[in-house]
């Protein structure tokens, strides 16, 4: 069913009666030609462009839980495209360019806000760092513009400018940037896959990975059941060690946890999302008006998609320096997710074996790379071909010693 | 993560007063060909489950600790100090 306007219209005169499921819930047939492991984000884009822009249909998603259970539902949904380095840069931005028009693509109100994002800067080397960077992000074609610390008291006079250790001195906004309905993002995949006829199996997990007798990848033990494959496409975000290691891979990667919050419901408050550049803190305001926000990893490795009080302790401590009028907002919810840090802080899509394929590493930004992951992994799946923006993502890249730092600390993935 | 870590030298303390570096792996020779420094400095298990690492009584004695930490639950067992527990 097509969703619109008068489809709304027509229903609700029906009394809203004659809605259907927006994705099925079949068994999983004994074969695919594809088949992903993790019904998140980045596995169910992937199922949609390869069924939508490569033609491949015959295509499963296994996800052990529910679809949007995992990060793409525990993220603060910020899209963006900031990035430094040539070997991210290109990526983030056709990333950006389909969120651009992803609604009316896949058919689906994901709320896409194009609303800006801003790093604020404290300290004459750190405005030469956002300098360097923003004119790093026009070079490639990505908005870029340094403001000083006027321009910035304009949009966001409720800062902290003079606070004694950290004055604002400006900000690098990149008007792009902004916020995307996240559950949303899911549920669009999903549907649009669906409506292609590839099949969402959720609650099956899989538990090993069985080879045929030339070695290569047969299929899928799991929960359900074997599920044979052509090719095999892992996707598993915090869990991508574990589903790797079934394949006799180890890889550069921890799962580290990572915290965010949501505040109570406030009026319209900030229309952009904001970034402090001397500690560990980002925000912005929901539709709802709750205040979305959060910090750093907490540095220890975890699967278990909670933290601990003091990155929360420091979250706001940070905040209330930077905002003063946050001391009084009550925090509604806090969560964690689990997040496949690699060891130079960028992704890897690459090509392991001949029918074995990895998207993994993705750091704490997967989000705002869902739409260019599912893209750039459906293009390497069907074409056995990297896209041309993800060239870079190579898991050999480590050892090759063409690591992409954006960060530039280094193989410390607590650090990333 | 637990909220107290149980230093071998100073009893039980809030995990706050620690700082983690990582897994506890044992460190290649000089001489040790490149796929060992690879292996050493980029791969990692990361196990859902029992898990060795290195931390540091930064607010405390400041001795580099052994800490066995179980990854899925967040409990923490047995903690040496670092000279005593070899990789």
């Amino acid at each position: 069913m097509r969703y619109s306007a008068l489809s709304v219209l027509l229903n609700g005169l029906r009394g809203n009666k004659r809605w259907t499921p927006a994705w099925r819930t079949p068994e999983p047939k004994p074969k695919y030609d594809v088949v992903i492991v993790g019904g998140g984000g980045h596995g169910l884009a992937t199922a949609y462009y390869l069924a939508k822009e490569f033609g491949i249909r015959d295509v499963a998603v296994l996800e052990k839980s529910h679809i949007g259970s995992g990060n793409v539902g525990r993220n603060t949904t910020i899209i963006r495209a900031n990035y430094l380095l040539p070997g991210n840069n290109p990526f983030y931005q056709l990333s950006m360019r389909l969120w651009g028009g992803l609604e009316q693509d896949f058919n689906f109100n994901a709320m896409v806000s194009q609303r800006g994002i801003i790093n604020l800067y404290h300290s004459d080397a750190q405005r030469d760092a956002y300098a360097r960077r923003g004119n790093a992000m026009r070079l490639h074609g990505v908005d870029a513009e340094l403001l000083d610390r006027a321009a910035v008291r304009e949009t966001l006079p409720f800062l902290n400018f003079d606070d004694a250790r950290f004055p604002i001195q400006g900000g690098l906004v990149h008007r792009a940037g902004g916020t995307v309905r996240h559950d949303a993002v899911a549920w669009g995949y999903a549907r649009g896959a669906d409506s292609h006829g590839v099949d969402i199996i959720q609650g099956c997990e899989v538990t090993g990975i069985r080879r045929g007798a030339s070695g290569a990848v047969a299929g899928v033990e799991t929960t359900k059941g074997f599920i044979g494959c052509g090719k095999l496409a892992l996707a598993a975000a915090g869990n991508s060690s574990r589903v790797a290691e079934m394949a006799g891979l180890r890889l550069p990667i921890e799962s580290h946890v990572l915290q965010a919050f949501v505040s109570e419901g406030l009026k319209p408050f900030v229309d952009t999302v904001v970034t402090f550049g001397a500690g560990h803190f980002y925000f912005s305001q929901s539709d709802k008006g709750g205040l979305v926000f959060g910090g750093d990893i907490d540095g220890y490795n975890s699967y278990a998609q909670r933290g601990n009080l003091a990155p929360v302790e420091h979250v706001a401590e940070a905040g209330v320096a930077l905002v003063p009028g946050l001391s009084r907002v009550r925090v509604l919810r806090g969560w964690g997710g689990i997040m496949d840090m690699s060891m130079d802080g960028s992704p890897i899509i690459d090509r392991v074996e001949d029918n074995l394929f990895l998207n993994a590493g993705w750091c704490y930004g997967g989000f705002k790379a869902t739409p260019a992951s599912g893209f750039c992994f459906a293009h390497l799946i069907a074409r056995g071909a990297p896209e041309a923006t993800a060239r870079a993502f190579r898991l050999d890249r480590f050892a090759r010693g063409h690591v992409i730092d954006e960060k530039g600390v280094g193989a410390q993935a607590n650090l990333h | 993560m637990a909220s107290l870590i149980d230093c071998p030298h100073c009893g039980p303390r809030p995990r706050e007063e620690f700082g983690v570096k990582g897994a506890v792996l044992a460190r290649p020779g000089a001489d040790a060909g490149a796929e060992a420094w690879m292996d050493y400095v980029y791969l990692r298990e990361n196990p859902r489950g029992i898990y060795r690492e290195y931390w540091h009584h930064a607010g405390g004695c400041r001795r580099w600790l052994v800490v066995t930490r179980d990854t899925a639950t967040h409990a923490v067992g047995l903690v040496a100090d670092a000279a005593e527990e070899r990789p």
